[in-house]
């Protein structure tokens, strides 16, 4: 008994090291991205890299503003350091720059978020709805529907990419962030529907049943009954939209210049200025990282909990 | 009333009339449309042909919403995220009953349930019961024109499924709703339905009340349907006997079996000569005898079955098996050989080829 008791423990034990080994593994390209983002200038290339330094926010500031080097001789002045603002003095110290304006960032990052929040609440629109009339009304050609469905994403979406850029520039959709959040919702949609036709597949029709004989109309019974039921599925498929659009970049490279580029497609870009800044480009892509973040533990327990189907009884 | 899946038809021409506060039992196996009779009166269910009519008013082409019924589902379906408050409440707040009014209601039905302590409860906490007493609340709250109950206790275990009967039929009483109610069990059929209406493959068999589709079933689906076990069938002629008199030829061991003279007379109206015949008795008409009897027939002790309050004792008769109810006190022994007598005021006949009883 002792024997199987201690055996057990072992075996935890065992479990939770490979855990903490793997946990160590994939968090170390996030530990590395988001240090280099603290890292002052000068530290960045030196090699070995130091394991001790003094953190620095300058890297974020650069990769929010567009900045000038000093010309030789022409140093600010006692005063005008005096008069300096923080943000500009550690410009200043770290890489001999004075900021000119805000940068490309700011503008790059808001298109993002417009155009992902929008596509991925388009696509969970649709998606539930078709999954909702695919899973509980006789559609004709149901199999050939969902096949069809599935059918556009068998191959790499980046195939259809110079077709849709011409398809835009007739139609001036292109650099727009319509254009974009059509794109995104066209190739999520398929994803959507199969996976909350899924979820609503679970959710019994008795329950809508009910509420119909208890006076709610079709559409009613969708929304009291059915949205609430399948809440999991959608926040579960929100995040996989989200994270598909917002990580998006090729085609984001190829239809958006300016007005509605985003970030994945500006980020590259920042490496040819100014030599390889290092510091830049991790701070952006710290922050780059935030939002997905940010919704997934918001989502978390949506994520995690099964639907519990407490009342009927299988 | 018709309905049709495709090329399946679950009910045939349905043709019933339920009377205003009647408890009407749908009985009938798996699969003989009982259930899709029930949501075509809720109109969950558009039928293929015919009507509804409900209070005088076609209601065929209403919406569910619109009919103000009932319905009890056989799992229950309380909603998983509402507590049971909110389940009961739920059908008032379809029609914007103010907070007030909709409060006095449930308080009205939870009290009537006996479910006060489990109002905050959502449906996983629930016991079977509970949820079963929150599900009814949600049909009573709102005084419907009809009640509908799928086979709402057949997922209870049976010590409490027996309870809920009792309760369930109290209910009925006390509110005397109209109430059609589903199930596939006999027992629970004849002890809660006034009248019983027996479907099977969706057609409608037999309509009555208990003792009358008990005692007279109108044919042998119904005969072997009802009852726990089912009615004997023993297979027959009516043959001339030597003494002259009408009898029957039992298939079972070609034995002569006499008549008395109302049967004859009946035998005699109703049936050719020679046409074949089954023999409906019900168990506890039957009589098992260790010594010699009149009007009796030889059979052989096959099993006994001991029930506590009285045993069924299954004879091999030729080829058929009867089964007999007997006192808890006789003790049969497995091929000891017996007579067996039947209860002739209690006997059916049926026409073995048609099914149909040739009583009425």
């Amino acid at each position: 008994m002792a024997q199987v008791r201690e055996n057990k423990g072992a075996r935890k034990a065992i479990v939770a090291v490979v855990l903490i080994i793997f946990t160590i593994i994939y968090m170390i390209p996030l530990f590395y991205i988001v240090n280099t983002s603290f890292r002052p200038w000068a530290d960045i290339r030196e090699y070995p890299p130091k394991l001790i330094y003094q953190p620095s926010v300058a890297a974020f500031i650069r990769i929010f503003t567009a900045r000038a080097v000093y010309p030789p001789g022409q140093a600010p002045t006692e005063q005008e350091l005096k008069d300096m603002s923080t943000i500009e003095r550690i410009v200043y110290k770290e890489t001999n720059e004075r900021i000119v304006r805000t940068g490309d960032l700011p503008r790059r990052y808001l298109n993002s978020l417009i155009i992902c929040v929008l596509s991925t609440m388009i696509t969970i629109l649709l998606g539930t709805t078709a999954a909702y009339g695919f899973s509980r009304f006789p559609v004709k050609g149901k199999d050939d529907w969902m096949f069809f469905i599935l059918s556009t994403r068998m191959l790499p979406p980046v195939i259809v990419g110079i077709p849709v850029f011409l398809m835009f520039r007739n139609v001036g959709l292109n650099d727009s962030h319509l254009g974009l959040i059509l794109l995104y919702v066209a190739f999520n949609v398929s994803f959507a529907v199969w996976v909350l036709k899924g979820f609503i597949d679970e959710i019994p029709r008795e329950y809508e049943d009910a509420a119909l004989v208890d006076g709610y109309s079709r559409f009613q019974a969708f929304r009291k009954i059915v949205l609430p039921q399948s809440v999991t599925g959608i926040a579960a498929t929100a995040v996989f939209v989200f994270i598909f659009a917002w990580n998006e970049y090729a085609f984001a490279f190829m239809l958006t210049r300016n007005t509605a580029q985003t970030v994945p497609a500006w980020l590259p870009y920042q490496m040819g200025v100014l030599g390889f800044d290092w510091g830049a480009a991790a701070a952006g892509t710290t922050l780059f990282l935030i939002p997905p973040m940010v919704l997934t533990i918001l989502l978390r327990n949506h994520l995690v909990r099964g639907i519990s189907f407490g009342a009927v009884r299988k | 009333m018709v309905k049709k899946f495709g090329d399946f038809t679950a009910v045939k021409e349905l043709d019933l009339t339920i009377h205003d506060g009647e408890f009407l039992v749908l009985l009938g196996p798996s699969g003989c449309g009982k259930t899709t009779t029930l949501r075509c009166i809720s109109g969950l269910e558009i039928p293929t042909s015919g009507s509804i009519i409900l209070d005088g008013v076609d209601v065929t082409d209403r919406r569910a919403s619109q009919r103000d019924i009932a319905f009890v589902f056989q799992l229950y379906a309380l909603y998983p995220h509402l507590t049971a408050y909110k389940n009961i409440a739920f059908p008032l707040k379809a029609q914007h009953v103010p907070k007030e009014e909709m409060d006095k209601e449930v308080d009205r039905v939870v009290k009537m349930l006996r479910i006060e302590h489990i109002l905050d409860r959502k449906p996983k906490h629930l016991s079977g019961g509970d949820m079963q007493r929150v599900a009814l609340g949600r049909a009573l709250v709102r005084h419907p024109k009809v009640f509908l109950l799928d086979e709402p206790i057949g997922t209870l275990d049976a010590a409490f499924r027996e309870e809920m009967r009792t309760e369930l039929k109290a209910l009925h009483v006390d509110i005397n709703a109209t109430s059609v109610y589903v199930t596939h069990d006999q027992e629970e059929a004849m002890s809660m339905g006034d009248r019983i209406a027996v479907m099977n493959a969706g057609v409608l068999q037999q309509i009555g009340e208990p003792h009358e589709v008990y005692a007279n079933p109108v044919n042998l689906f119904v005969a072997r349907f009802i009852g726990s076990p089912g009615m004997n069938l023993l297979a027959c002629k009516p043959e001339t006997g030597e003494n002259g008199q009408l009898g029957l030829r039992m298939r079972g061991n070609n034995e002569l079996l006499e008549l008395p003279g109302t049967l004859q007379q009946l035998l005699k109206e109703k049936v050719e000569r020679d046409h074949s015949l089954v023999l409906g008795v019900r168990p506890e008409d039957t009589t098992v005898h260790t010594a010699e009897q009149e009007h009796s027939l030889a059979a052989e002790v096959y099993v006994t079955e001991k029930m506590g309050s009285y045993h069924i004792v299954d004879l091999s008769y030729g080829e058929e098996i009867v089964r007999a109810r007997t006192s808890a006190y006789v003790d049969m022994e497995i091929g000891q050989n017996v007579r067996m007598s039947f209860d002739m005021g209690r006997v059916r006949f049926f026409d073995s080829e048609s099914g149909q009883s040739i009583m009425n």
